[in-house]
């Protein structure tokens, strides 16, 4: 039952609800161009979203106090999903119901891609700094879908490729740890490997992680006669496994992630780290673009930038010098920039593939060198 | 059958079975005197293998040779993991004695629980390389690809220190009591038996094989973090409850059956499932041997 007091503060809701409409609703101004920023910008996962609004305030400030982008001042619409799929098809209808020409985000993977249909519908470029999904960009779906940040695959395809191009190895032993992590790097690589037919896939295995010995899985890796092992998984284990093969005089190449990418790994095995290739993130911080906008977030809003920070200022920097470039806000014509023309972001010069993946950006091959791990080239 | 990958695998069971041999010994010791869990044994494990590390650093700092660390740091160990399992039983367990078992269990995780947290806030939550203190023996170079130095090192001490426990058990002062104390306490203080002094005993000596199993183990992995005594703790009182709970061959066998389980079902079959095929093979050996492989039946008073 309805009490006078509920009824009042339903009454009072609404108003506000109205109210909060009328001050956001759509601005008169007709000659600017809108900028979408969508994500999760309160909620459990707000920290990964509000870190590229103030990307893309601090991008729109710098763009806007230049003069705009062909003539025009850009206008930020920023819209929360909360990271939640039902709310992001909601959040995007808003978005491109306000005539955004080009959107920043969404954030989550689940979010993204239940507004990208929308967004495609009504042919709007949506670029994400942190989704991260394969499928978003290689089903092929989503031609209006780009980003700025590796996909999940993104470390796997380069292990593969490594050991497949550089290495030109034949035979392969795929280990993972049975994390989440590992795990699925190592479901990438083997559906890489078994999609190639340049090497055989001999071994697909699962260590326990925290177990005493593994000598009977080094044993087992001896005996598939692989000439290169590809391991899913952190460095505690890969340690040991690397020792234990090392001990036991075997030379099969070892081959790993970001989670083996870290000192301790080496500190760990010690002389046996010597020559292990791990994949790990491009190293940006010394990229001058990017001190150049830590120091203006430090600045702006007095802390420290969160995270895909480095990704959003990127997206918002590609996204706006695509507009530039093409001449107006047309789709097809800013989809043909972001494809051909390069452009300097603090995640490096990029241009985007056909699928809408950053080339250039993520990760790179790093090996054991005199205990310290160097880039590949 | 591939003979020679037979051999290998039959030896990584080998080891893996030692080195949970080497902690089962001392969960089995405690259970058959004072029928508690103490599952604050692994922890122990893990102080042994950190007391280790902090005397063969200093040691190497020093420039001693490796067997003189081992022999050093494994005495240090020993001493003070024996301490530690001293003062767990008189905070932990001895107020309890009186009280149903399941409390002196709660009491024994919650010493685990806090020994992990102690080492992870004193210490580092990182892994820490450990020293390789178990030298390469120049006579076992020509196999060293099939068995390794720390290998038979961690063999031989764990036969050793099964002997040593079945005599200290058998044949001394100490092990009457132990017997006596573990068969009816009451009546063992009537004959002027000090059950007290002889439980603390019972975890002095447990603690001091869980110690050098740490340093054993510790030097045989190469790394050591605050986690290490969980798993191990674990496999290792499976591997108890397996040869039968209280017995010493039990326990040593337990863990060679447990060890050769994983690694032949890891070498023909898959390391995916290797924890789910020791644990199957537990039920099934419990259901029908209940009270483990060489555990004795006991009639319970009715």
């Amino acid at each position: 039952m309805l009490n006078r007091r509920t009824t009042k503060k339903i009454a009072a809701i609404a108003a506000t609800l109205f109210l909060s409409v009328v001050i956001c609703g759509p601005a008169l101004a007709a000659d600017t161009i809108k900028f979408g920023v969508a994500g999760a910008h309160s909620g459990d996962l707000a920290s990964y979203g509000l870190p590229s609004v103030n990307a893309a305030k601090l991008v729109v400030a710098d763009f806007n106090a230049k003069g705009g982008v062909l003539g025009k001042q850009i206008e930020l619409v920023i819209e929360d999903d909360v990271c939640k799929p039902e709310v992001a098809t909601s959040t995007a209808t808003k978005l491109v119901g306000e005539g955004v020409s080009v959107v920043l985000g969404h954030i989550c993977s689940g979010a993204t891609k239940a507004a990208l249909g929308i967004y495609k519908d009504s042919k709007v470029v949506v670029m994400s700094p942190s989704a991260t999904n394969p499928a978003l960009t290689q089903s092929g779906d989503y031609p209006n879908f780009f980003r700025t940040i590796a996909a999940d695959d993104a470390q796997a395809r380069m292990e593969v490729d490594f050991a497949l191009d550089v290495l030109k190895v034949k035979k392969i032993a795929v280990l993972h740890d049975k994390g989440d992590y590992g795990k699925g790097l190592a479901e990438f690589a083997k559906s890489f490997l078994e999609a190639d037919k340049r090497a055989e896939l001999v071994l697909y295995e699962g260590v326990t992680p925290g177990a005493v010995d593994y000598s009977a899985v080094v044993q087992k890796i001896k005996r598939s006669g692989a000439e290169a092992v590809i391991f899913g998984g952190y460095h505690p284990e890969a340690s040991k496994i690397v020792t234990l093969m090392r001990k036991k005089k075997m030379k099969t190449i070892f081959i790993s992630d970001d989670g083996v990418k870290d000192d301790t790994f080496i500190k760990v095995a010690k002389k046996y780290a010597e020559g292990v290739y791990a994949t790990g993130p491009k190293d940006v911080s010394k990229n001058p673009l990017t001190k150049e906008y830590l120091e203006k977030h430090k600045a702006e809003f007095k802390s420290d930038p969160g995270a895909f920070y480095d990704n959003a200022i990127s997206a918002s920097i590609a996204l706006l010098t695509a507009i530039q470039n093409s001449g107006s806000t047309d789709y097809d014509a800013i989809v043909k920039a972001l494809q051909t023309k390069e452009v300097d972001t603090p995640v490096g010069s990029i241009k985007f593939d056909a699928r809408g993946d950053a080339i250039g950006v993520g990760f790179t091959v790093y090996q054991v060198k005199n205990g310290a791990y160097v880039e590949v080239k | 059958m591939d003979l020679e990958y037979f051999f290998e695998l039959f030896l990584s069971g080998l080891t893996r079975g030692s080195i949970y041999a080497l902690i089962a010994l001392g969960y089995t010791m405690v259970y058959g005197i004072i029928e508690l869990i103490n599952f604050a044994h692994g922890e122990i494990y893990m102080i042994g293998a950190f007391t280790g590390l902090i005397v063969a650093g200093l040691l190497t700092l020093l420039g001693w040779p490796s067997l003189a660390i081992l022999l050093i740091a494994s005495i240090v160990a020993i001493i003070y993991s024996s301490a530690y399992g001293w003062t767990i039983e008189k905070i932990a367990y001895k107020p309890l004695r009186k009280a149903p078992r399941l409390s002196a269990l709660i009491s024994a995780i919650g010493m685990s629980l806090f020994l992990q947290n102690y080492v992870l806030l004193a210490q580092t939550s990182d892994f820490l390389p450990f020293p390789n203190l178990i030298p390469d023996f120049k006579f076992l170079e020509p196999i060293e690809h099939i068995v390794r130095s720390s290998e038979i090192m961690i063999y031989s001490i764990t036969t050793i220190v099964m002997v040593a426990l079945t005599i200290v058990i058998k044949f001394t002062r100490m092990g009457k009591a132990m017997r006596a104390t573990s068969q009816d306490r009451e009546m063992a203080m009537l004959v002027g038996i000090d059950v007290n002094r002889v439980i603390s005993m019972t975890f002095i000596l447990g603690s001091a094989t869980a110690a050098l199993g740490g340093i054993l183990i510790a030097s045989h992995i190469g790394q050591i973090n605050y986690y290490i005594g969980f798993l191990a703790g674990i496999k290792a009182f499976v591997a108890a409850v397996l040869g039968g709970i209280g017995s010493m061959p039990g326990a040593v066998l337990g863990s060679l059956v447990l060890g050769w389980s994983e690694s032949f079902f890891t070498g023909y079959i898959s390391s995916d499932y290797e924890d789910v095929f020791a644990f199957l093979f537990l039920v099934v050996i419990l259901i029908f041997r209940p009270s483990g492989l060489l555990g004795r039946k006991e009639a319970d008073k009715v």
